[in-house]
């Protein structure tokens, strides 16, 4: 089955701005659906060095980037790659 | 007490764009213009009336950044670059610690209670029979709080039966365990009374428009950085603080500057046992019990509104003081940097000659961001002593408590008493307990809910803070276990009695002792 990847950036600069407690994203998750996510630690995606990309924290939801990510926005982009995956199939 | 929100970020923000400014080449420039940056023409999230506003706090953000307290503005054309140069020229810190940042303070009411929509105007009008003051008029059939009458006795809103009278707290206000916060009744602003602030960082992090902020050595620590003899002492909270291991963050300091880094784990093993024995004689002699003192927003506490606790609170250095203590004497010149979650620490390293500055996580990582050091790319640091899991332990409550019992002589009898958090309540209760009687011999206080791991200036997630030190506290070894050879190294002269106390805890034979945790 396909899955949705999500990168949490974990760079000094994503890490400062808030990116340490998007860590505990799964806990929030629909424990239903906790099978087609995959979340991946991630070095400096190289975001933070550019002010038109956004503020950090950065997080990388399949090709969908969020910045200034919160819970909530990650969750919602989640949510979001999760129903076209189950379009697809 | 932790918070991830709009108003962290933005306070973290401007500290790593100050620390930016630091590494450019042009950081005048760049420093004075980070008001227009962060509230760029057309900006369409502004915080207040308007984006002119935002760009005033964000000066003064920006100020509070550079070690300059709010209130000792006297030229408000004076540029951000000014307080820059002032600030590299500085020799020592700055006190007080905290400063109100006075235009971004005043969103909060003055009268804590309101009537609101859901008042019916009913027959009854128990708010206005209530009342002792004649506060409640009817507008429109509904009830008004007049607020040049209110006492904010509250009586009106519990006599409501729609519950249409709500109470609104001043955030900072309560969240202050001391009342050190108050409004001035002219500007309707807040400001601490320095005589009675305890430096716990609680308004800090509670107020919702982050108009209270601490003042920063982060840019004094980066100009010593270049004289090249500075040492990171860094707290054993420090775990899950920054991305990527310990061994990493240390490469990372080291990149940043520092010369040399140690665990201030290895000052909380000398703390132990010093405790311990401090404990076993005083108990001996008839003393009722004691605490602990390694938390400096508690000996605040008690000096200023605690008096009657003096007698109780332990002797023994703190983890920070013997761990300066030994860098002062192996290396005297050195510039001594202790890295920590705590804003009090500053005001215990102003009356400790060995501690030259007190920087935050939030700072530490601030100054990574603005010299680019990305802590995952970094090497892991070899061969480095490996603090015991009792002096790690100190990062989270309970943690001393487990120290010195494991290393308490086996016959004693200590009853631990946990005070996992300063507030009012526990304040009384500590009175109580100096006054009256105490249902312990030995308490361990912390000023933050959950410890160290839980400070104003952590970074990290307090839960997942929690997991990683558990871990690690597994992979350490226990202290009884070093041998006593390496205490050697590190034993600081207390009249000797460290190098005795040290001599006889190791040929104690390990007793269980019967413990005792209680939630105060
Ligand atoms: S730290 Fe996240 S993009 Fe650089």
């Amino acid at each position: 089955m396909k899955k949705v990847t999500v990168s949490i950036c974990t760079g000094t600069t994503c890490y400062l701005m808030g990116g340490a407690h998007l860590l505990t994203i799964n806990e929030r998750l629909d424990p239903s659906t906790l099978d087609s996510v995959e979340f991946k630690g991630a070095h400096c995606l190289g975001l933070c060095s550019n002010e038109s990309n956004g503020k950090p924290p950065f997080v990388k939801v399949n090709e969908h980037l969020v910045s200034d990510a919160t819970l909530n926005k990650v969750l919602d982009a989640i949510r979001k790659e999760l129903k076209e995956i189950q379009h697809v199939s | 007490m932790f918070h991830d929100n709009k108003a962290v970020r933005l306070r973290k923000e401007v500290l790593a764009r100050v620390a930016r400014a630091f590494f450019t080449a042009q950081p005048d420039d760049t420093l004075n213009r980070i008001p227009l940056t962060m509230r760029p023409k057309g900006a369409k999230d502004s915080s207040r009336c308007c984006i002119y506003k935002d760009r005033v706090v964000l000066k003064y953000r920006s100020m509070a950044a550079l070690g300059f307290s709010v209130e000792s503005e006297t030229d408000e054309l004076k540029p951000v670059s000014a307080y820059f140069a002032e600030a590299l020229q500085r020799k020592t810190p700055t006190l007080p610690v905290l400063t109100v940042i006075d235009e971004a303070c005043s969103a909060c009411v003055t009268t804590c209670y309101t009537a609101t929509n859901a008042c019916k105007g009913c027959l009854a009008r128990s708010c206005e029979s209530v009342c002792p003051k004649d506060a409640i008029e009817f507008r429109n059939g509904k009830a008004w709080l007049n607020p040049d009458q209110c006492v904010n006795c509250g009586l009106c809103m519990k006599a409501c039966p729609y519950h249409a009278i709500i109470r609104i707290p001043i955030p900072c206000e309560e969240a202050c365990p001391v009342g050190a916060i108050t409004k001035d009744p002219e500007t309707g602003r807040e400001t601490i009374d320095h005589t009675k602030c305890t430096y716990c960082g609680k308004c800090l992090t509670e107020c919702p428009f982050a108009a209270i902020s601490d003042l920063s050595q982060m840019v004094d620590v980066l100009q010593r950085l270049q004289e090249g003899n500075a040492v990171a002492m860094i707290a054993p909270s420090i775990i899950g603080q920054l991305p990527g291991t310990l061994p990493q963050l240390i490469s990372a300091l080291e990149t940043l500057g520092f010369s040399s880094v140690i665990e201030v784990a290895e000052g909380a093993e000398e703390t132990t046992l010093h405790e311990s024995a401090e404990w076993a004689e005083k108990i001996s002699e008839g003393e009722r019990f004691i605490t602990t003192s390694c938390c400096p927003a508690y000996i605040e506490t008690v000096e200023k509104h605690l008096p009657e606790m003096r007698p109780f609170v332990s002797d023994t250095p703190t983890p920070m003081a013997y761990t300066a203590s030994k860098v002062r004497k192996i290396a005297p010149e050195a510039v001594t940097v202790f890295i920590g979650p705590c804003i009090a620490k500053r005001v215990e390293a102003a009356k400790n000659p060995d501690v030259d500055y007190v920087l935050t996580f939030e700072e530490l990582g601030a100054m990574l961001v603005g010299a680019d050091i990305d802590v995952f790319e970094c090497r892991e640091a070899m061969d480095r002593p490996t603090p015991s899991r009792e002096g790690r332990g100190f990062a989270a409550s309970s943690g001393v408590t487990h120290a010195v019992k494991a290393v308490a002589p086996g016959n004693a009898a200590l009853e631990p008493l946990l005070v996992n958090g300063l507030d009012t309540k526990t304040i009384r209760q500590m009175s109580l307990w100096a006054t009256k009687s105490c249902p312990g011999n030995f308490v361990e206080v912390m000023s933050c809910e959950g410890g160290c791991i839980s400070g104003p200036g952590s970074m990290g997630n307090p839960r997942l803070v929690k997991k990683q030190l558990d871990e690690l506290l597994k992979n350490s070894p226990p202290l009884r276990s070093k041998p006593i050879s390496t205490y050697r190294l590190t034993n600081i002269d207390l009249n000797g009695t460290v190098s005795r106390i040290t001599g006889e805890f190791f040929n104690e034979s390990t007793g269980t002792q019967n413990s005792r945790s209680t939630d105060a």
